[in-house]
């Protein structure tokens, strides 16, 4: 955390408010499965909560984002109602997609989420869409895509970047390299030395970033942000992180060093970060306590709204294949 | 007959790649957000590879028409995200075969993404492409996969016979508020026909009655219609009255004209360019024996290509592409045919 501008305390808290919020919310996401309550397939981002809260900072509720099936933390720190995404991911009539898209789908355009995909890669070309609208009609707004390192090796990725570069494009690639692709280490898929340096084959600026430093990943985010918003064209950002429960949730992780999660997880962001704002007298721990008993509370009550609230009527089968309904 | 249409004055026939063109001109001009995106669809590219686009992005610029890297996925994608944020991209993917390039961003995002987020989005998509044999281009060019995108719900797909059909399926397709396969056939290109009335538009799913008939339903669709009305008109010498039915939407398929339609006749014949097993014609011919079993009185005959990759030779593509003769044969087979009482 030595990465200077520093933001205004206001953004520094709220990061934190993200994080812990990312933070909390796994926690329960894990209790929650093996408690069978809310059976769900779940992709952990716990470890990567820094990036998407320090990017979402930079962005008005007018900007949009598309993320991935590990994208919980993307969702949240953008703002989407934990009641509303809680009760979707228990499949219920009252989720953020009536329970139709479920943990790996979900879409809430109200907070800027526009799509959630399942497949490795699919967020860029989509992203890229989006920008050109706002680029047609000189709105202003930009677009974010999110995906893992993984991503980096699939075709839709090279489109994506050298249509946005050749395009001049109001989109940010945001890049979060917890190091394997589901089992496999970046060294045994990934030619390039680092994914920044992808984006020079692309005319692109090309930065990588720790993305457990939320004042360093602020930062540069804010520099991309604001290059797309003036018009200057995409920007590849690589945020290097960690996750810290495997690939799927329930994984062995026998393919990982135990030693290099072990490490990973005792330098935690989200309580290295708090450290930091109590040392550098941005907020007091009981300030923080206090936030985040609320945060615990708000999600207690949208788990236990998301289990009492009724399950979609099976009618739903027929609605929203096409506009119009389809005939029984 | 002759002396009636001679006196009257001549209707100018309007060409299948001008009717396109002017229904892509009409939907520009009457609506800022319906923009074109694809390989070569700007001016500066000449406006397509055969001149569908031509002219566009010189009257409405080219942020609203440009075109593209080679670059199928990206060209969908970026047609896919513009049309969540409300605008009515129309992506030319210039055949059919490249649609495969594609196919994680068509059935995985375009079809899925209204029903996957409840309703809140939807992708008011147009793809258009083209495709066919006929011109010795061989595997890779000219396939049919309306039954892979037929299979796919969220999917419409519309092919077009004529070009005043082509000019309103095409703005119907603009129109409607989810993605459409607009599907062109290469050698119906170089066809011409009535000219459209200026902005009408046709109703997607709905079929037309081409040809009235009484004794057999013919089912056709794109470059089957023109064979189709042939092989009738060669029956109806033979005292067999044919009713030749153009789906020109493909999915969802007009079941209540067809059904009605069969019927009335009792027998059935569904015909298609693309290859016959597992194609549009089976599922046709399937809901025909689901609904209408008691009152057929044969077998529903499929025509299609057979089970082989587009072949190159011209005696090959002769044979594997099936005309009116082989519609002929399979309309006097279901006569042939008894079912059992």
């Amino acid at each position: 955390m030595n990465s200077a501008p520093t933001p205004d305390r206001a953004i520094l808290v709220d990061m934190y408010r993200k994080m812990t919020t990312i933070k909390q919310n796994d926690e329960k996401s894990r209790a929650i499965i093996l408690s069978g309550k809310i059976p769900m397939v779940y992709y952990s981002p716990r470890g990567q909560e820094c990036i998407p809260a320090a990017v979402s900072v930079n962005l008005t509720p007018e900007d949009n984002i598309c993320t991935i099936y590990r994208g919980t933390h993307d969702m949240i720190a953008k703002g989407v109602p934990l009641k509303d995404l809680w009760a979707e991911l228990a499949g219920r009539a009252t989720g953020t997609c009536k329970g139709k898209g479920g943990p790996m789908h979900i879409t809430h355009p109200a907070s800027g989420v526009l799509v959630t995909t399942g497949i490795v890669g699919s967020s860029l070309p989509i992203a890229n869409g989006v920008a050109l609208a706002s680029q047609i009609r000189g709105d202003k707004r930009v677009a974010v895509a999110y995906f893992g390192d993984a991503a980096s090796n699939i075709g839709a990725f090279h489109e994506a970047l050298n249509m946005a570069a050749v395009w001049k494009l109001p989109v940010i690639f945001v890049c979060q390299n917890n190091l394997y692709g589901e089992h496999t280490k970046y060294e045994k898929t990934t030619a390039a030395r680092q994914i920044a340096d992808r984006g020079a084959a692309y005319s692109m600026p090309g930065i990588r970033v720790d993305g457990n430093d939320p004042i360093a990943m602020y930062n540069v985010a804010k520099t991309a942000i604001d290059r797309a918003r003036a018009g200057e064209g995409p920007t590849l950002i690589e945020a290097m992180t960690f996750r810290f429960y495997g690939h799927v949730f329930g994984d062995a992780d026998k393919y990982m060093d135990p030693g290099e999660k072990k490490a990973a997880m005792a330098a935690d962001p989200v309580p290295r970060y708090r450290q930091w704002l109590i040392d550098n007298g941005h907020i007091t721990a009981g300030e923080l306590e206090t936030m985040e008993q609320q945060i615990d509370a708000e999600l207690t009550e949208a788990i236990e709204a998301a289990i009492a609230a009724p399950w979609p009527e099976v009618s739903e089968l027929r609605k929203d294949v096409f506009a119009e309904e389809i005939a029984a | 007959m002759t002396t009636e249409t001679a006196s009257k004055p001549a209707v100018k026939k309007v060409g299948m790649i001008q009717a396109l063109n002017m229904a892509l001109h009409e939907a520009m001009s009457k609506d800022d957000s319906v923009i074109v995106i694809g390989e070569d669809v700007a001016d500066p590219e000449e406006g397509g590879i055969v001149g569908v686009t031509k002219g566009l992005s010189t009257a409405y610029g080219d942020l609203r028409c440009r075109s593209t890297p080679i670059s199928e996925q990206a060209i969908v994608g970026a047609a896919i995200g513009a049309a969540i944020m409300g605008m009515k991209p129309i992506a030319e993917i210039m055949l059919m075969n490249f649609t495969t390039v594609a196919m994680d961003m068509i059935v995985n995002h375009a079809a899925k993404l209204r029903f996957m987020s409840g309703g809140q989005t939807n992708v008011p998509l147009v793809i258009r492409t083209a495709t066919g044999a006929g011109l010795s281009v061989g595997g890779q060019h000219a396939d049919y996969y309306e039954a892979w995108f037929a299979h796919t719900p969220g999917i419409k797909v519309v092919m077009a016979s004529t070009p005043a059909d082509a000019y309103g399926l095409l703005l119907s397709a603009i129109d409607d508020p989810d993605p459409v396969i607009f599907v062109e056939n290469t050698l119906l290109y170089f066809t011409q026909g009535e000219p459209p009335e200026p902005g009408k538009r046709i109703p997607l799913g709905l079929a037309k009655v081409v040809k009235p008939g009484s004794d057999v339903t013919l089912v056709c669709y794109g470059s089957h219609v023109a064979p189709s009305l042939a092989a009738a008109g060669k029956l109806e010498a033979d005292g067999i009255s044919v009713e030749v039915i153009d789906l020109r939407t493909i999915s969802p398929w007009d079941k209540k004209t067809v059904l009605a339609s069969v019927a009335k006749t009792g027998r059935a014949v569904i015909t298609h360019e693309a290859v016959k097993p597992f194609g549009v014609g089976a599922e046709i011919s399937s809901v025909i024996h689901e609904e209408l079993f008691d009152q057929l009185k044969g077998p529903v005959q499929r025509v299609g290509a057979p089970y082989c990759p587009v072949p190159y030779s011209k005696p090959l593509e002769v044979a594997f592409m099936q005309g009116a003769d082989a519609i002929e044969a399979a309309v006097r087979k279901t006569l042939q045919a008894r079912a059992v009482a």
